[in-house]
């Protein structure tokens, strides 16, 4: 039980800190949040400069371009960004954080070379296309189909909730390429370039009222043979490849950014005298031990991934259970702090707010990652 | 930084699990319930050879020389083993109260706030008190938690290790009741299937290791750094995690877990006692209240003078 850093990790804080201070107030504005093409160009902006000063792609395999820095390193990383209000990893998620880190451990050695640099010098986005309609917590029942012709699968199908899509250079796919199998044999895993004919975006609104994702219709757009990462029909494995890093540190630096924002809360609470009600004030100590405790608990998975080699393990799906209800549970005392102020939409914490309702849902929603906690970890019997 | 438990520990933790799986069973346990007596004078001599109340003393003082992680770590076991008696004040004394350390002598402390105050007839001396004092006994909740009524201070030097053992105890009961759970939900049979392949009852069991799991880590990172605000939200969390996961606890185990020969109720009624010991939930949330306004206030650079308000509240 060691939560002290050695020279090496406090030397390289020291210098991204220095870093930080210095690049920082160089940056542009910050675009409007429904202006899409300034985000994009803004958060490759901020990942160009990441690449130029080494620190791009940090946690990433070095044969990968990455700097095939100590999971320590990359949580040191989260952790400075966040504290000093660096831009946060926006359109580059899924490149960085999902596409990327699979293509590095699955994909061939031309698929590395021609898809992970552009991600990591900020100079191609991609997108997630995963989900359909039919297809969301039970993931392995989608239908979009891929059929062989010639050296190019033909995807006919549709996906939904894909983050980005509108910007995209690629999509990560997953298709069913053996309809005959069983659910979870007959799926690959395919870079779309966004591009290509056939492929129709709509984007959707959500009820945080901005367009975050979209709508993906595919009407027989032809993807090379040579874009399948994996073997055909192993996608699903590959998926969870993919996911595992999703579930496992991917919100790392959002704990960090939500023991911020409940530094600002208890100021407010001060400033306008809410901090007198003891019951918001028991409340706002509990998120601060409950923050407190999820920090903690983020060290000893990176701990554990440390252990076992580099991919995070299913703890990650305690981490997220917990995790995704302390947020909302945040945002909601946030709006017992602001009382009437919080049903106005120019206020940061409403809109915060709004979007946290997706934690309970995204990346898996909390039943299913329960029945995960239940069936794997707990070794309770599968059943309805 | 590495969070993991070392060899050590991890060899420390197993060896006190099988200790008290052979001395304290599940046997031992139903046996002491049904006799009324708490505290076993033989059993508690060999907590005491066994380092149980001198582990963090020094060596060169005759004890083992370990920390709070380690001590930790034990508790945790003796909360998953649901060992009776005064066993964080007893280790607190040790050095301190003569035969604490070997455990000759039973040492309990003013922790439960003043009115009530547990094992005093069985106890040779109070942490801090001068004498045994007077006290009316009270029916208590808990079979194997005697409780007296009477007054005295609880030394402050020892809240927080106190606070912080207590949590590990909570941890350990929670984690059990988690197995407990698991094992009963695996084998009970309704409607023709095992009651754990039901998502009811297997949503039930995964809230209660999510909890315990939280409650683990920030117990293990409050024995490691002994920050007062980490031991605080500690013992809040493993409180939380011991009395929920009882009562869900019960609930998998439907009419049988209200019953008086399931163990889930003296899981649940310890628990309720332990929450109520050196920190109780009121006191954790108002101290952690007070240093995120002291934290809050320095990130700001406020050079406002010093928060009187808050150091009020965490004496409340």
């Amino acid at each position: 039980m060691d939560l002290s850093h050695t020279e090496e990790e406090q030397d390289f804080r020291a210098r991204l800190r220095a870093w930080l201070a210095k690049v920082l107030p160089e940056l542009p504005a910050k675009p409007s949040p429904d202006d899409w093409p300034g985000r994009r160009a803004y958060d490759l902006g901020w990942q160009r400069r990441l690449y130029d000063a080494g620190y791009a792609g940090l946690h990433w395999p070095l044969d990968a371009g990455g700097r095939g820095a100590t999971p320590t390193q990359h949580l040191i990383f989260l952790e400075e960004t966040e504290r000093a209000g660096a831009p946060y990893v926006g359109a580059n998620f899924v490149g960085l954080l999902h596409a990327g880190p699979t293509i590095a451990a699955e994909g061939t050695a031309g698929q590395r070379a021609r898809w992970l640099p552009p991600v990591l010098r900020g100079e191609e986005v991609w997108c997630q296309g995963f989900s359909e309609p039919g297809a969301g917590s039970d993931l392995a029942a989608l239908r979009t189909r891929a059929v062989r012709d010639g050296d190019a699968y033909v995807v006919t199908g549709s996906k939904i909730w894909t983050s980005h899509a509108e910007v995209a250079d690629w999509c990560e796919l997953l298709v069913r390429t053996d309809p005959a199998a069983p659910k979870h044999k007959g799926i690959s895993w395919l870079a779309m370039p966004m591009d290509a004919p056939g492929v129709t975006v709509r984007p959707l609104r959500t009820l945080a009222g901005s367009a975050e994702f979209a709508e993906v219709f595919l009407d027989e757009v032809r993807v090379p043979v040579a874009n399948r990462v994996g073997a055909e029909n192993d996608g699903w494995r590959v998926t969870m490849v993919t996911l595992s890093f999703e579930r496992g540190t991917a919100f790392v630096g959002e704990v960090v950014a939500c023991r911020r924002t409940l530094g600002a809360l208890a100021r407010a609470a001060r400033a306008n005298g809410r901090w007198d009600d003891p019951v918001l004030r028991r409340r706002l100590g509990r998120l601060y031990g409950e923050f407190g405790a999820l920090w903690r608990l983020t060290q000893w998975n990176v701990s554990e991934a440390q252990g076992s080699g580099g991919v995070p393990g299913i703890g990650g799906s305690v981490f997220k259970l917990a995790y995704s209800h302390a947020r909302q549970e945040l945002y909601d005392a946030a709006a017992e702090v602001l009382g009437a102020g919080a049903l106005s939409l120019e206020e940061e914490w409403t809109a915060e707010r709004l979007s946290s309702l997706s934690y309970t849902i995204a990346a898996g929603t909390s039943q299913i990652q329960r029945n995960i906690v239940a069936e794997r970890i707990l070794g309770l019997p599968k059943g309805r | 930084m590495d969070f993991r438990l070392t060899e050590d520990q991890r060899d420390l933790r197993a060896g006190v699990r099988e200790l008290l799986a052979g001395r304290y069973g599940r046997e031992a346990l139903r046996e002491s319930v049904a006799s009324g007596a708490a505290v076993d004078r033989r059993l508690w001599r060999e907590l005491g050879e066994a380092g149980f109340f001198s582990l963090r003393l020094p060596e060169s003082e005759g004890g083992v020389g370990l920390g709070l992680p380690e001590a930790v770590l034990v508790f945790e076991e003796a909360g998953r083993a649901l060992l009776p008696g005064p066993l964080v004040a007893t280790h607190l004394a040790a050095g301190v109260v003569p035969g604490a350390a070997t455990g000759s002598a039973v040492v309990t402390a003013f922790d439960l706030g003043g009115p009530l105050v547990a094992h005093l007839g069985e106890a040779d001396a109070v942490l801090g008190a001068e004498g045994m004092p007077p006290g009316e006994p009270v029916r208590s909740v808990d079979p194997l938690t005697p409780l007296w009524r009477s007054s005295g201070v609880l030394p402050p030097e020892h809240r927080e290790a106190g606070a912080l053992l207590t949590a590990a105890l909570q941890l350990g009961s929670a984690l059990r009741t988690v197995e407990l759970a698991v094992r009963y939900a695996g084998e009970r049979e309704q409607f023709g299937q095992p009651i754990g392949g039901f998502q009811a009852v297997k949503h039930l069991c995964a809230r209660m290791l999510v909890r315990a799991e939280v409650a683990r880590t920030a117990v293990y990172a409050a024995a490691v750094t002994g920050d007062a605000a980490e031991i605080a939200a500690a013992k809040l969390l493993a409180d939380e995690a011991a009395v929920r996961g009882a009562r869900d606890c019960l609930q998998v185990h439907g009419g049988m877990g209200f019953t008086w020969e399931a163990d889930v109720h003296l899981h649940l009624k310890r628990a309720w006692v332990r929450a109520e010991q050196w920190h109780t939930a009121r006191e954790a949330e108002e101290l952690l209240a007070a240093r995120l306004g002291t934290e809050a206030e320095a990130e700001a650079g406020a050079d406002a003078e010093p928060d009187a308000e808050s150091e009020v509240a965490v004496m409340g």
